[in-house]
């Protein structure tokens, strides 16, 4: 079994509505991948057919081996789930959540006890571990949900947006805790609308939108899919970004070049950025230009995500908002 | 602890039965897991329980000491007349607690997790049920105390006073499950709670729990008999007072056992569904 996930083909309609069309992804063991799109582009969709919470329309997938249909109940002992809002008892202690998570998992009590205490110290919840839920924080209310989530040990575990709405103390800490469980070896499939989150964590990312999958591959390919690098020089004064700019314009894969006065900022899409740089900076210098600061920028996932749907992520997501529930 | 991975292949037979077997100990021991779970979060707000017992103690004023006076209820003294009435109509009341908690759950994800454990589907139901069962019995003991004080008597003989907490909490039991159902299916805890209080509230007060059935209009009257709280509540009485117990224990009983197991089903499959 090379693929802990290995999902063929497969589609979920609510009646004429599409929410996953024809969608495959394999994810191999031990690997983390990110899952990557707006809201509403059916990430959630497919989180909850791999969980088994809902069956697809057509299509099969298995996960570790197991049917997501047919074999549904073995399936469950051996996933964790932590899902978009934090699914932890508010008049339960951060303890009892996890015990009852174990005790669900048919795991024996002793065992529990003794599980539920390594979680809460490895989540840095040992002095709230007996305290209502109620008083927790975002961000302790997620490490709890994670932690009642690998209560069993599972070896796959599905993170379903799991740094939405957390402040970005709390989604590094958060980030730090999923790279450590990467460590131990477990298989991890992430959705996030981050595409930051997704560079930082995945091994592969699959980025879908409005339910189909657009693109599969590393954050490297993706960004090479995207197909270039950026030039990007900072001048000393405002008025020498345009005389830059007609300068820049030459080397420029599109003949175009974006100017940002504020920032004093002149860039170009270059194939090869390194081996164009020292033309690039020749060519200043003969015009007499002061140059502050050059960089070559890699593309980002926003520049990916534009590259593949036409539109930024952000646009994306305003665009398929009300579809959310 | 993660089950061993090979999926064994049995006959079809040998795999159905071991099915219900195995199913069979996840019900039990995951009913019991999560009654535990909604019993303590009655410990951890104990103000919960502080709603469901004010609101029949009020009740309990209102009808025995202004209603009560112009309720003629033939031999019986009206409060013996009306704690039978209010125990069904305050664990019916309890049991409505079931539909909102179970919409409550669902509403904030609770559900989710469940759903993705290997535990019995029936055991979110469950415990819910049992919970509010046990708390209808408690409530009910409770009533009974309040009843006493205020002179209300066992006319009927011990144990069949004893037994009726326990009547009234099995019927609630049932009714429980009709209060999953419309959880389970609005999904929001607002309106099962509304819609939960216009079932109950009409239906106790069409039936013979507060005032003999005969005081009413002709026309109200083959409604109000038919009203299985009217049996319930009747049955209590004798329970209590002494009277004719066979008619009675017989349609709450199919009643109760309708509801749990009919209604029960559907329910469980609208939460399969959800």
């Amino acid at each position: 079994m090379d693929f802990a996930i290995d999902v063929r083909n497969i589609s979920k309609s609510y009646g004429d509505v599409v929410a996953l069309g024809n969608v495959d992804l394999q994810v191999r063991s031990g690997s983390v991948m990110g899952l990557l799109g707006p809201n509403g582009a059916g990430k959630t969709t497919l989180v909850r057919i791999l969980t088994t919470l809902l069956r697809p329309s057509s299509g099969s997938a298995t996960v570790l081996g197991y049917d997501v249909v047919r074999h549904a109940r073995h399936l469950r002992s051996v996933i964790g789930l932590a899902g978009q809002s934090a699914a932890v008892d508010d008049l339960l202690t951060g303890r009892e959540n996890i015990q009852m998570a174990g005790r669900l998992y048919h795991m024996p009590r002793k065992q529990v006890q003794k599980r539920a205490q390594e979680l809460l110290e490895q989540f840095d919840l040992v002095d709230a571990a007996d305290r209502s839920v109620k008083g927790y924080s975002g961000g302790m209310r997620r490490r709890l949900d994670l932690a009642a989530s690998l209560v069993a040990n599972p070896p796959m575990i599905f993170l379903d947006e799991p740094t939405t709405g957390l402040d970005p103390r709390s989604r590094l800490d958060l980030w730090e805790v999923i790279r450590n469980l990467v460590s131990e070896g477990t298989t991890v499939l992430l959705t996030t609308q981050y595409l930051e989150e997704a560079d930082q964590l995945a091994d592969e990312i699959t980025v879908i939108d409005i339910g189909k999958v657009i693109a599969q591959g590393t954050a490297a390919d993706l960004k090479h899919q995207a197909g270039s690098e950026f030039i990007v020089i900072t001048v000393r004064e405002a008025e020498e970004a345009k005389r830059a700019a007609a300068v820049l314009e030459k080397f420029a894969d599109n003949d175009e070049c974006e100017i940002n006065e504020e920032d004093r900022t002149a860039s170009i899409m270059v194939q090869d950025g390194a081996s164009i740089m020292v033309q690039v900076v020749r060519s200043l210098d003969a015009e007499g230009i002061v140059v502050a600061n050059m960089a070559v920028r890699q593309p980002t996932l926003d520049d990916v995500f534009l590259a593949l749907t036409g539109r930024t992520a952000e646009e994306a997501a305003t665009e398929s908002e009300p579809t959310e529930n | 602890m993660i089950r061993p991975a090979q999926i064994q292949d049995r006959s079809p037979v040998g795999e159905f039965f071991s099915a219900i077997a195995v199913e069979a100990r996840w019900i039990i021991s995951d009913t019991f897991i999560m009654t535990w779970r909604n019993l303590l979060r009655y410990r951890r707000s104990p103000e919960l329980l502080l709603f469901s017992t004010l609101s029949p103690i009020m009740f309990i004023f209102l009808f025995n000491y202004v209603f009560g006076g112009a309720i003629p209820t033939g031999d019986l003294n009206y409060i013996d007349f009306l704690m039978p009435g209010i125990l069904v109509q305050t664990t019916l009341f309890s049991a409505t607690t079931s539909g909102v908690g179970l919409a409550e759950d669902l509403q904030k994800g609770m559900v989710d997790r469940y759903r993705s454990l290997p535990m019995a589907r029936s055991a979110v139901l469950g415990g819910r049920v049992s919970a509010e069962t046990i708390v209808s019995l408690f409530v009910a003991c409770l009533m009974l105390a309040v009843g006493y004080i205020l002179g209300m008597r066992l006319h009927g003989g011990f144990w069949p006073g004893f037994a009726l907490p326990f009547m009234v909490a099995g019927f609630a039991f049932g009714f429980s499950w009709v209060s999953a159902l419309v959880g389970a299916s609005v999904r929001n805890p607002e309106s099962a709670g509304s819609m939960m209080f216009f079932v109950v509230f009409p239906l106790t007060f069409l039936s013979s729990a507060f005032v003999p059935i005969e005081s009413m209009p002709g026309w109200l009257q083959p409604f109000t008999k038919i009203n299985p709280i009217t049996n319930a509540v009747d049955l209590g009485r004798s329970l209590s007072q002494g009277g004719p117990i066979v008619e009675d224990a017989v349609i709450t009983a199919l009643w109760t056992l309708g509801m749990t197991f009919v209604i029960g089903s559907v329910a469980v499959w609208r939460y399969r569904k959800v």
